[in-house]
């Protein structure tokens, strides 16, 4: 319990003095998994959208799939990311490895199925109210699918910060990846590996809490711009 | 409506991306190097002395030798002779350079149940340790200490595979392993370095040290340009140059935690 409260002393200090490495690895944290985010989204969303509107064979076990991806450990996809990219794997000679890059592509590929489950259980019952509607006016399938992202946008803000969430906390695929080089590759959840390691707990906890802390305040940004939860339904 | 500016801002961080400088080269080295706190006097020297930076890839042994092999890293710097040897030997390096040792210390609960701080001989205290059935952690992740720990059971003459439930193998790096032994109260073998600069000693203390056994011996191998034609060897040479120069041996030796050194300097310069 002593360990806890010299976290939350230490992570006190961190933020007030502005540390020098706590803001470098926070920021990277943040640009990883915003750039992972948006382009997990940006493929994630339309997907959902097409598998909603969009009858075909093999659709239900297109959704099954996805939903049983959302439970990919982060460890299995850093092995298959570090195999592809290790200069004697395929894609070796693009000399990924170990950069921020291959630890954007380990967590879009983890957060991609997370995404396109959470908006499509929103995107299928909005179609059900959309339907009739939308065949009536005789839409192509492209506007179909823009009608229904556009007006679900607050449920898929849910899906993307749930994807976001699972992003910046994730330390299994971006330390196999990312090697955790100090001044390149580490982020908040691989530095609190290395310091549990190190025995160093109180200063482990301190970025835990701050890996909260900052959770928490991208999260309240993203719902005060877009104000969520304030004006009627939408 | 704020819905476009919170995807415009969350676009200008994405696109933010760092400078860089210097030139860069990667190392791959063990988790007791790191642990021991020395890279963080000998990084900014390099980068003074030479515009190299240095970005350390911390790993065990095991892997940092796959590391080279696989042309992901320009050069490794390791404490396992004969993975060393069987890896410039295969080719995968340029040649095998010692640079500095270090020691291993028997790590236990202080109250030194199995007796292991009056054995003459590391083998002889492993005996006693195996003899009482204490608990013993075991890094057992293939890297250099984990290697050390079982040439040692070797040397006296007990085989591993035998052992009961006393003996743990996590599959751990340095720190892990040393946060269970801490837990357990259980013995350990450790490098120096990463047991002084351990947080967590909890009611663990150092109960057998001094055998020449323990000496732990530091390797630089360049990885070999020839099978991997995109790693920086001219990077490589001039940093094995800087690491046997007068300037590194004097930080090496000089080097110390808490009054005690760790490293003795020991490369032969030509």
């Amino acid at each position: 319990m002593i360990d806890i409260f010299d976290g939350l002393i230490h992570a006190f200090w961190l933020v007030v003095t502005l540390d020098a490495d706590l803001v470098e690895i926070s920021l990277r944290s943040l640009q990883v998994t915003l750039t992972a985010l948006v382009i997990s989204s940006a493929i994630a969303m339309p997907l959902a959208a097409f598998l909603a509107v969009r009858r075909f064979r093999f659709r239900r076990f297109v959704i099954a799939v996805l939903n049983a991806l959302m439970g990919l450990p982060p460890v299995v996809v850093g092995l298959i990311v570090y195999v592809f990219l290790s200069r004697s794997g395929p894609l070796g000679v693009l000399g990924l490895l170990f950069t921020p890059t291959a630890m954007v592509i380990a967590q879009t590929i983890i957060i991609i199925p997370l995404i396109a489950s959470v908006a499509h259980q929103s995107l299928r019952d909005l179609w059900q109210e959309y339907h009739d509607l939308l065949i009536s006016m005789n839409v192509s399938q492209t506007q179909k699918i823009k009608t229904l992202i556009w007006d679900a946008r607050r449920a898929l803000l849910t899906a993307a910060l749930a994807g976001f969430g699972r992003g910046i906390g994730e330390v299994g695929a971006i330390l196999i990846v990312g090697g955790n080089i100090d001044h390149a590759t580490r982020v908040l959840t691989t530095a609190i590996a290395l310091e549990t390691g190190k025995g160093e707990f109180a200063l482990a906890l301190a970025l835990g809490f701050v890996l909260i802390g900052l959770s928490i305040g991208v999260n309240l940004l993203i719902h005060s711009l877009s104000r969520t939860e304030r004006e009627g339904r939408w | 409506m704020k819905f476009n500016i919170v995807v415009a801002s969350i676009a200008s961080l994405v696109i933010a991306s760092s400078a860089q400088s210097a030139e860069v080269m990667k190392l791959a080295v063990t988790t007791s190097f790191q642990n021991s706190g020395l890279a963080e006097i000998l990084l900014p020297e390099i980068l003074t002395d030479l515009d190299l930076e240095v970005q350390l890839l911390v790993v065990g042994t095991g892997q940092a030798i796959k590391l080279g092999e696989a042309g992901d890293v320009d050069a490794v710097l390791v404490h396992s002779r004969s993975a060393e040897e069987a890896f410039v030997e295969a080719g995968f390096g340029t040649h095998r350079r010692e640079i500095m040792y270090n020691d291993f210390v028997f790590v236990g609960p202080r109250s030194d149940e199995a007796g292991a701080g009056t054995a003459e001989s590391a083998a002889q205290a492993l005996q006693k340790i195996a003899e009482a059935e204490a608990d013993f952690v075991s890094r057992g992740d293939d890297s250099g200490t984990h290697k050390m720990e079982l040439n040692l059971w070797k040397s006296a003459e007990l085989d591993v595979a035998g052992f009961g439930d006393w003996y743990k193998a996590v599959g751990a790096g340095m720190g892990a392993a040393l946060n269970t032994a801490s837990g357990l109260g259980a013995y350990i073998l450790s490098d120096r370095a990463s047991w002084l600069n351990f947080g967590n000693k909890g009611d663990l203390a150092i109960v057998f040290e001094g055998d020449p056994a323990l000496f732990n011996q530091y390797a630089y191998l360049p990885v070999n340009p020839d099978l991997h034609p995109h790693v920086r060897n001219d990077l490589a040479e001039a940093l094995e140059d800087w690491l046997v120069s007068d300037k590194a041996k004097g930080l090496i030796n000089g080097y110390q935690i808490n009054g005690e050194p760790l490293f003795v300097f020991n490369a032969v310069v030509e």
